[in-house]
């Protein structure tokens, strides 16, 4: 079977006034239908720009190598520039939640116009049957009173309320894929909770496939079906979440983990992982998290060891470099 | 001398709203009724979600917000500040002694001033020091407290992250050498390594500097793991407070519990269901009637659906309080 989503050998370099900045050096990713992809990794780490690069929204000054290729249904869409190949992948067949549910809205318009303009956009309906459909859909992601709730602004709704809109929107249109960049980091636990068990019943209802950006381990041990650890720009890591939350073998992966409070062990001390995340303008040659890594072996201090992506056990792939490392 | 450092009684703080010029002005209570002693040298965690009131309290505390009711009293070495009946030249004293560590890292640095004046800043505006040489021997001092690496001091805060960043927040709030900090969020905008070195950096210099903490926080693991005692906030009221393992362990209040059943599990194969609280915390425009949580309690009593029931806390075991509508709830 074809996968849903391959993303192969993507770079993503930014040219600024300091020069030329790796943002993703090598990611290959692949996702199936039905499945949670998790993506976790500090912030600049570049979890966000390879969920933008497949929707092709990273500003003019990005640059993408020639031999990447991200494709969906047998199409690169990497190389994709008329205005109608972009409409397919900008809200066709992928939809986008972000992380500000505030900002994504429109402030002076109102939530009900928003989602019925971009569903017909995208697909050939009247002004009625859009409306029937998003209504449906808000009704769906339990927002009570979804009538009167199309006709107000985003201000009037609270936090919550606001996510799940953005993911009724998201998902009026029927995409195959999802790519859903910290969608519940700005709300409280609480309703974190809520938006978590609303998106798994429905990627289970509408069989998508997801791409779930986060920071917290704890949100992607209960979504995400596979896992893949960034840091600075390459994934380190990635395999099913139960293997990678269980038996992490690199030492970035472990570091995330031992960070971590645990509510059920208040003994364990919290255990930073040493050093700061170099600034992209000196990224370290050879092995990019040996400036940190706590046990480092001689060959790669010196930085002599290429990065690469080796299969320890079925589906779980680690960094050659740091396999052996502490 | 008293053993504690603050004393919170009774405190109440309203804010006035009118929806437009023609309509009557209301209150918004912000904060009801809080009563809370901190002991000297403790780590008190607040939490709750947005909204609750954790904010105004912290602010109510360090005469930043006015008290509508009731009264705050600091408890100093030789005499008490009574925050109600406080005079500006007292306030000023006050401040001194009690600092604020702000959330976000990136908005509270001013990015024209270097970091040795944003950390001198404060010397300067109390008239801590006398001379350029005794402030910069006390700024130097505090950022190597608080490990921040010396030859940084003339840069300017753009070229820092965020956790180096958060660490220039502290040594600002600690070099007029207060007694008595709130940090508000200190650490909700890191990541977690970051986290993880900011918590063990405020513990440090607890213990160095003598210092007491209110920590306002949302996430229970945090406070969990650094707090010595706690109290939980939901529409302006504690509802539930007890030293950290005691709650953590043996939680009594149904908000309480549901705010610990949705701390998503490390651990894939633990998908318990979380308690889920249907719908959303209630304006404080109009609070419910009574008990404040029974609109979203699971499992209400009759009494309390109709709102009969006062608020207060009340012992359950020594130092566990919990609010007395709600003990036998859930």
């Amino acid at each position: 079977m074809n996968h849903l989503l391959e993303i192969n050998n993507l770079d993503v370099k930014f040219d600024t006034d300091e020069g030329r900045i790796t943002a993703i050096d090598n990611v290959s990713l692949t996702l199936d239908q039905g499945k949670v992809l998790g993506i976790v990794g500090e912030s600049g780490s570049g979890k966000s720009v390879t969920a933008k690069s497949i929707m092709q929204l990273n500003p003019g000054n990005t640059i993408y190598n020639d031999d990447a290729k991200i494709i969906i249904d047998d199409e690169n869409v990497l190389k994709f520039t008329s205005k109608n190949d972009l409409k397919k992948i900008r809200g066709g067949k992928v939809s986008m939640i972000f992380q500000e549910p505030m900002a994504s809205f429109a402030p002076a318009i109102k939530i009900g116009h928003q989602m019925v303009e971009q569903l017909m956009l995208h697909k050939p309906l009247d002004k009625k049957k859009a409306k029937h459909i998003s209504i449906d859909m808000l009704n769906r992601v339990g927002i009570a009173d979804a009538e009167k709730r199309f006709n107000q602004y985003a201000f009037e709704l609270s936090g919550g309320m606001r996510q799940r809109a953005m993911i009724a929107m998201a998902l009026s249109t029927m995409p195959k894929l999802l790519l859903a960049d910290e969608p519940t980091t700005a709300l409280d636990v609480t309703i974190q909770a809520q938006v978590i068990n609303l998106m798994k019943d429905i990627i289970k209802e509408f069989n998508m496939g997801v791409i779930f950006i986060t920071h917290d381990l704890g949100v992607i041990a209960q979504v995400a079906d596979d896992v893949a650890v960034m840091y600075l720009g390459s994934v380190v890591e990635r395999g099913p979440v139960n293997e990678i939350l269980k038996n992490p073998k690199h030492p970035y992966t472990r570091g995330l983990l031992n960070a971590l409070p645990d509510i059920n062990n208040l003994d364990a001390p919290l255990k930073p992982i040493p050093g700061n995340i170099p600034s992209p303008l000196d990224r370290p040659t050879g092995c990019v998290f040996r400036t940190r890594c706590p046990d480092p072996t001689h060959e790669c201090k010196e930085g002599s060891i290429e990065m690469g992506l080796v299969e320890v056990s079925p589906g779980h792939w680690v960094d050659q470099c740091c396999i052996n490392c502490g | 001398m008293s053993e504690n450092i603050l004393s919170v009684n009774n405190l109440s703080v309203s804010f006035d709203y009118q929806e437009n010029f023609l309509s009557k002005k209301q209150k918004i209570k912000a904060v009801n009724n809080i009563n809370i002693k901190i002991k000297k040298g403790s780590f008190f965690g607040l939490v709750g979600e947005s909204g609750s009131g954790k904010t105004t309290l912290g602010r109510a505390i360090l005469g930043a917000n006015k008290i509508s009711e009731g009264n705050v009293i600091f408890h100093d070495d030789e005499r008490d500040f009574d925050l109600t009946s406080i005079t500006s030249k007292e306030m000023k004293e006050y401040r001194k002694k009690a600092q604020l560590i702000f959330q976000d890292p990136y908005a509270a640095l001013s990015p024209r001033m270097t970091v040795r004046d944003i950390i001198a800043e404060p010397l300067e505006v109390m008239k801590i020091t006398k001379s350029r040489e005794e402030t910069d021997e006390k700024v130097r001092e505090i950022a190597s407290k608080c490990r921040l690496n010396l030859e940084h001091l003339r840069r300017f805060p753009h070229a820092f992250s965020g956790g180096q960043r958060q660490r220039i927040s502290i040594a600002r709030a600690l070099v007029s050498n207060p007694k008595f900090i709130v940090a508000d969020e200190s650490v909700a905008a890191l990541d977690v390594s970051i986290q993880a070195d900011i918590l063990n950096l405020l513990k440090k210099l607890q213990e160095e500097l003598n210092l007491t903490y209110l920590f306002i926080s949302h996430d229970l693991s945090v406070v969990a793991h650094v707090c010595d005692i706690v109290a939980v906030m939901y529409l302006g009221h504690i509802v539930e407070m007890a030293p950290s393992r005691e709650l953590f362990s043996n939680p009594r209040h149904s908000y309480t519990k549901a705010l610990l059943s949705s701390i998503p599990s490390i651990d894939p194969e633990n998908k318990s269901k979380a308690i889920e609280l249907k719908g959303e915390i209630p304006s404080a425009m109009n609070p419910p009637s009574g008990c404040v949580f029974r609109t979203r309690c699971p499992n209400p009593t009759h009494d309390c659906k109709e709102g009969h029931i006062e608020m207060g806390l009340i012992e359950v075991s020594p130092n566990h309080w919990v609010d007395q509508c709600c003990v036998n709830c859930g």
